[in-house]
């Protein structure tokens, strides 16, 4: 059996891991345009901030490739697939034959069309090791620094750019800070967290014009800057599909089985598909690790001949700015159940005699996995002790039965 | 593969366990001088108590651990049944908190949370078996082969 798997990242590796539990002797190679051992790509800014160096940021060990026999073919680029002789297509114009293709090519950095951009001489996206490294370049304790866009990933990069200057500026359409991870009040504590260290907000407003160092704002303000972030969002790769037909609706529609709708020889998994969220019963793109590398491993297994189901995605997240931790999951509708302590903030969504969300902030984290596996299972809240999990997330609330099988080994 | 399990029924809600694993992973030899000291505590174990019942619940090291998927930095690995976690490579960004369906694995307060910590049977620590096992007055945790991977 021949493998091949586009796309060398949380996905592709989930890939590689399902299809050596089922095959363990099968060809899998492996093809990326970035010239890199697999590497996480969450930890570029903590790279930049300096608290993991580039051998830390290895998503896998060294070995990986050779105790799993893959043949990595980096630092090449699949321009085309051809499902008819199946086989795809590299920039250095070689050839690679498969019998099951995954295609787990990611997402880019969305550019958004703003007048006079083009004059702008650094301009960086925050997506790639290859973007931190020449941002690292640049950067000196003198910049003035201009981030569009106040999402994880904008505010990663603020987070991993104090360390070496304090002129920072954040700049977003939307009137508040992580728009669509926290909802208003959460948005509040964290924003007036992050002020403290001396980023600045500019919220509500867009770029109107720039010219080589100077953002005029629609409000009318400018802002000099000399380091120039975008991160505005991502857009999922997914030429490669529809070039052969594929079914694309912003990301690449799958089954469950991972298997591209239409075709039984090619899948696709990771932040490139679109995902079903359970809690709000829509189609949807969910660009977060734990998902890609779920959505891989699936595809692995059912590639191997094996049968795997991804049944039960939803949106979610953790991650700290300065010291404050967010944890969040599903959707924000319905009854809300808000809490404020000392240090933490929480509000749960609760629906249909269902838990679809929650956000988690400071000291509210601890165990939080047990608010989260309610909404994976999507259990019946009359079901379990609901007056005690509104205070806190506790196994307690489980009828006994549940924790004998699972605390007990019976599952 | 053997695990550690707790008789709820058995359970007096006494806190020994917390303590014992404190002590186990925190490289000190006396206890009594551990706690004087106030050395942060930051058991891998941890009790939940009703007026009717108690538990201690530590790391299930699961069949299909849903941390180890979900780690962002590939710090989390299973290996001869045990999942292990990789300070020097976690990060602390807690999508593992985030994830574990039993609540068990927590910011490390000894790193300032900069990393997190959970339950790794006490195998790589002096005592060979778990301390909270040894340590519980009324067997009410047991570390045995129940037929789990
Ligand atoms: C700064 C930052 C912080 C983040 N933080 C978090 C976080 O804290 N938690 C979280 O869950 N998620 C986080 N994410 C999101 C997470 O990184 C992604 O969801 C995850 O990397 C998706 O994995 P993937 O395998 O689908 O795709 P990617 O990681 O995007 O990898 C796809 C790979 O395929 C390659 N490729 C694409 N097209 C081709 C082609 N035609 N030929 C060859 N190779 C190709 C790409 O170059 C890339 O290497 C963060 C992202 C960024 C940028
Ligand atoms: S930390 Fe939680 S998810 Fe991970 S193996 Fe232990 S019990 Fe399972
Ligand atoms: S906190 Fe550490 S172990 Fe947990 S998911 Fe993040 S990097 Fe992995």
């Amino acid at each position: 059996m021949k493998y091949v798997i586009i796309g060398n990242s949380a996905a592709g590796i989930g890939a590689v891991q399902g299809i050596r539990e089922l095959d363990k002797d099968g060809d899998i190679t492996m093809i990326s345009d970035e010239n890199y051992h697999t590497y996480s790509r969450p930890l570029i800014s903590y790279w930049l901030k300096g608290d993991v160096t580039e051998e830390g940021m290895k998503y896998r060990p060294n070995e990986f490739y050779t105790e799993n026999k893959v043949n990595a073919l980096l630092g090449k680029k699949v321009v085309s697939i051809d499902k008819k002789n199946k086989t795809v297509l590299m920039d250095d114009a070689s050839v690679t034959e498969y019998d099951k293709l995954l295609v787990a090519t990611g997402s880019d950095p969305f550019v958004p069309q703003l007048e006079g951009l083009d004059k702008v001489k650094n301009k960086f996206t925050f997506m790639k090791m290859d973007d931190v490294r020449a941002v690292r370049e640049r950067l000196s304790k003198n910049s003035k620094v201009l981030i569009i866009g106040a999402g994880l990933i904008g505010l990663k990069a603020a987070e991993a750019m104090v360390r070496f200057t304090n002129n920072i500026t954040v700049i977003d359409l939307s009137e508040r800070i992580l728009p669509a991870v926290l909802n208003e009040e959460a948005s509040h504590i964290m924003k007036h967290h992050i002020e403290t260290t001396g980023v600045r907000f500019v919220l509500g407003t867009t770029v109107k014009e720039f010219s080589e160092n100077t953002a005029t704002l629609t409000n009318g303000d400018s802002i000099d800057f000399d380091i120039l972030i975008l991160a505005v969002g991502v857009r999922p790769n997914t030429e490669l599909i529809d070039a052969i037909g594929g079914k694309v609706d912003r990301g690449i529609v799958t089954d469950d089985t991972q298997a591209v709708k239409g075709f039984s020889d090619i899948y696709a998994a990771g932040d490139c598909t679109k995902s079903h969220d359970i809690t709000s019963n829509t189609d949807k793109m969910i660009a977060i690790l734990p998902n890609a590398f779920m959505q891989g491993n699936v595809a692995g297994k059912n590639m191997a001949g094996g049968v795997a189901h991804y049944t039960n995605a939803f949106p979610m997240n953790a991650a700290g700015f300065f010291g404050l931790h967010i944890i969040t999951a599903g959707s924000y509708s319905g009854e809300e159940h808000t809490a404020i302590s000392e240090s933490g903030y929480k509000n749960l969504f609760i629906a249909d005699n269902k838990l679809k969300g929650f956000i988690l902030m400071g000291d509210m984290i601890n165990n939080a996995g047990i608010y989260t596996s309610l909404v994976r299972e999507q259990t019946p809240l009359n079901e379990v002790d609901l007056a005690l999990l509104l205070e806190k997330p506790a196994l307690m609330a489980f009828p006994a039965e549940y924790r004998k099988e699972k605390l007990g080994g019976q599952r | 593969m053997k695990k550690v399990y707790v008789n709820e029924e058995r359970c007096l809600g006494c806190h020994l366990c917390e303590f014992y694993c404190s002590f186990a992973g925190g490289g000190e030899t006396d206890m009594a001088k551990a706690f004087k000291l106030g050395r942060v505590v930051a058991p891998r174990v941890r009790i939940e108590e009703s007026k009717d019942i108690n538990f201690a619940v530590q790391c299930r090291h699961c069949e299909d651990p849903l941390c180890v998927k979900s780690c962002i930095a590939g710090a989390l690995t299973k290996k001869n049944g045990m999942v292990e976690i990789d300070k020097a490579k976690c990060v602390g960004c807690y999508t593992c908190v985030l994830v574990c369906p039993y609540g068990c694995i927590a910011p490390d307060k000894k790193s300032g949370g900069k990393t997190v910590t959970k339950c790794e049977l006490c195998l790589n620590s002096a005592a060979g078996e778990p301390a909270c096992v040894k340590g519980c007055p009324n067997k009410a945790i047991v570390y045995e082969e129940r037929g789990e991977q």
